[in-house]
């Protein structure tokens, strides 16, 4: 049953119009009627009728005039307008199509094709209300969900800015919604200097792609800011998103642990397409290869952070890229791949360059632009060209403690499994004035750390590390003994003594190496060796006071400070 | 009564439509006609093409709905006329249409008293 509507007649002729009005009041619609198009548009704008079947001719004002005026007034919302004529030349009716109107009834009237032709434009009527209800819903959610989305990237905005990414030796290219494709980029400096990337592709798009952004993104920071290495952060964040995140929701990610000091990166890649290593020289291009499934995926157990390390010299730079670029798709549906991105890298003149050009090249490839690409490149510097603010503390900041002393012994299986580091760290830094020295004091412990590890416990020899191939070597034998690894120790000794200006804190690193037999000086020129050039000058440089002490065993470095500092 | 002036089908389908309302429906169809009437010759008066053409679509409109084939073709004729500007052909079928609407006139009065009683 069709609903009742307000119709109005406009009609010159008192008889035709009285008809009208009765035939459309017997079908149960509400009949106004006007005698010209003046009064039509008047009564139009006070009773907004549903319908309006006009007379083409008319004195005062003429039906295609009101019906223009009435057509204007609905706006987006359909008023069907019938033309009452008698009109047969089709200029006519080609006329009253201009004016807007949707159909015609000639005269004399007939009721049923009158009666069926208002049901018809009835129908047209709700339809288009319909499409616009649904258009301004549709409008409506879209503005929630951008609006969500705008909330969304405030807040991981906020988690994400503790970051380096504004660092000179980083460029990258993001789309600034970036995130609600799912990609992620995220860089950091360690305590020690040296700096972690991580560009990761989570599944999905939207809001359940970024989701998992922001844990990832605070366990990132979080654990480089306390010193924990690559493969500590890589397993918690795993753990973390296989916890978290629905089936089939992971992140494909490429972790970099880039040190300036020792000029050589780590690399873990889980699922990201091939990063590359790009030589100053030009002459070579490394390819930086997923050996893993992406993060999230696999239990803890399953879980393997074995990266691959490279060393890097000045101005060598690492690039890696989210799969939008590769699987750029043009109209003929293949995908840019491989291919034409090393083309690019061959033609590269200009390393600035290159991003604009793979951009010009997806330009070139799909006809339009491409706008879920991620890019990234980090430079391997100077050590120190890089400035750095103050390690940012989680602690209360009261109740610092000042007078103790305590020893760690760490062994066999505890060396091979457990980065003593952030821990110790933790616990020196709980002394408030410590903390504008934590990024020294963390970088002699490291230093010291590995030394007495590398190469007191395991035996390693640093003068392997004088060309590529024994690097590579050099890496292969620490992860194999330190596999094998029963035996030894280090020992950390630490004390902290108050001074009248301050206080003084004194570490005194051993490990369970051999040839101590009192040779002091060829020991001590040994320990010189061992400390491999940048190491123990860090050390020095970095350290208040460095010793070696009588009995050979370790090494002695002190950090002061003055109260109030 | 011929069916040429008065269609008897098309207003016993009216009588069917406006019920109580026929004979006012009548009543309106000849006020309006000798309005219609008044205006064509005043147009003739005045060599008014377009206003000739006009109240001639709108008379011709009346009576195609009222159930008068007859004075709705003469309309046709008159309209046609007006819209090609041969105002001299206009006397000559104004005065058919007078003609015409008389006998119409006649009809209509008589289907009102038979309508009454």
């Amino acid at each position: 049953m069709p609903a009742r509507l307000s119709i109005l007649i406009a009609e010159d002729n008192a008889a035709d119009r009285m008809l009208l009005s009765t035939i459309v009041s017997r079908q149960g619609h509400r009949s106004l009627t006007a005698s010209n198009g003046m009064e039509a548009v008047a009564l139009f704008e006070q009773e907004r009728p549903q319908l309006v079947l006009m007379d083409a001719l008319m004195p005062v004002m003429d039906g295609f005039e009101a019906a223009r005026r009435i057509k204007q007034m609905a706006g987006e919302e359909l008023v069907p307008i019938i033309f009452l004529t008698s009109l047969t030349e089709g200029e006519a009716l080609v006329r009253c199509l201009e004016a807007g109107g949707d159909d015609f009834l000639a005269k004399p009237y007939n009721r049923v094709i009158l009666e069926a032709k208002i049901n018809a434009m009835d129908r047209l009527r709700r339809l288009q209300d319909t499409v616009l209800q649904q258009r301004d819903l549709i409008a409506q959610h879209n503005e929630y969900l951008l609006n969500e989305q705008r909330v969304a990237k405030a807040v991981f905005d906020k988690v994400a800015h503790s970051g380096c990414l504004a660092a000179p030796n980083i460029r990258y290219l993001q789309s600034p919604y970036a995130l609600f494709n799912g990609d992620l980029l995220l860089a950091a400096f360690k305590p020690s200097g040296g700096m972690h990337v991580l560009l990761g592709d989570f599944t999905g798009h939207g809001l359940p792609a970024a989701i998992g952004a922001m844990p990832l993104a605070e366990v990132f920071y979080g654990m480089t800011a306390k010193g924990y290495s690559l493969t500590e952060i890589l397993r918690e964040i795993n753990a973390k998103l296989k916890r978290i995140l629905p089936l089939g929701v992971f992140c494909c990610a490429t972790l970099l642990n880039i040190s300036f000091q020792r000029r050589v990166v780590e690399v873990w890649n889980g699922g990201l397409p091939d990063g590359y290593l790009l030589r100053a020289n030009g002459a070579e291009r490394v390819p930086l290869v997923s050996r893993h499934l992406p993060l999230g995926v696999l239990a803890p157990a399953a879980f393997n952070d074995r990266y691959e390390v490279f060393p890097l010299e000045l101005g060598d730079r690492v690039f890696l890229l989210s799969d939008g670029v590769l699987e750029a798709c043009n109209q003929q549906g293949e995908l840019f791949g491989e291919r034409r991105l090393h083309r690019v890298f061959s033609a590269n003149r200009q390393p600035a360059q290159l991003f604009a050009e793979i951009q010009q090249a997806l330009l070139n490839f799909r006809g339009e632009l491409q706008d879920d690409v991620s890019l990234v490149e980090v430079s391997m510097v100077e050590e120190g060209s890089l400035s750095r603010g103050p390690l940012v503390f989680t602690g209360s900041g009261q109740n610092s403690p000042l007078d103790w002393s305590a020893s760690f012994e760490f062994r066999g299986e505890t060396l091979r499994r457990f980065n003593p580091l952030p821990f110790l760290l933790q616990l020196l830094l709980e002394v408030e004035g410590l903390r504008p020295q934590g990024g020294a004091l963390y970088s002699v412990l490291a230093e010291l750390y590995s030394n007495a590890l590398e190469h007191g416990v395991l035996g390693l020899d640093s003068s392997l590390k004088c060309d590529a191939e024994g690097f590579a070597e050099y890496y292969l034998q620490r992860s194999t003994r330190l596999a094998q690894l029963r035996e030894g120790y280090v020992r950390f000794h630490l004390q902290l003594v108050p001074e009248s200006t301050g206080g003084r804190l004194t570490v005194r690193v051993e490990d369970s190496g051999s040839g101590f037999d009192g040779q002091a000086i060829v020991e001590q020129q040994l320990r010189v060796d061992r400390l491999c050039g940048r190491g123990l000058a860090l050390v020095r440089q970095l350290s208040e006071r460095c010793t070696w002490p009588e009995d050979g065993r370790g090494v002695s470095v002190e950090f002061s400070w003055l109260a109030g500092a | 009564m011929s069916d040429i002036h008065l269609d008897s089908a098309v207003l016993a389908a009216l009588q069917d439509v406006m019920e109580d309302e026929y004979p006012v429906l009548l009543d309106t169809y000849l006020a309006d006609s000798e309005e219609r009437l008044r205006l064509l010759r005043q147009a003739m008066r005045e060599a008014d093409a377009q206003g000739l053409r006009l109240a001639a679509h709108s008379f011709k409109g009346s009576c195609s709905n009222m159930g008068a084939p007859m004075l709705a073709s003469l309309c046709k004729q008159l309209e046609e006329v007006g819209r090609r500007e041969l105002l001299a052909e206009a006397p000559e079928l104004i005065e058919q249409i007078e003609r015409e609407f008389a006998i119409v006139r006649i009809l209509f009065k008589s289907e009102r008293q038979r309508y009454r009683t």
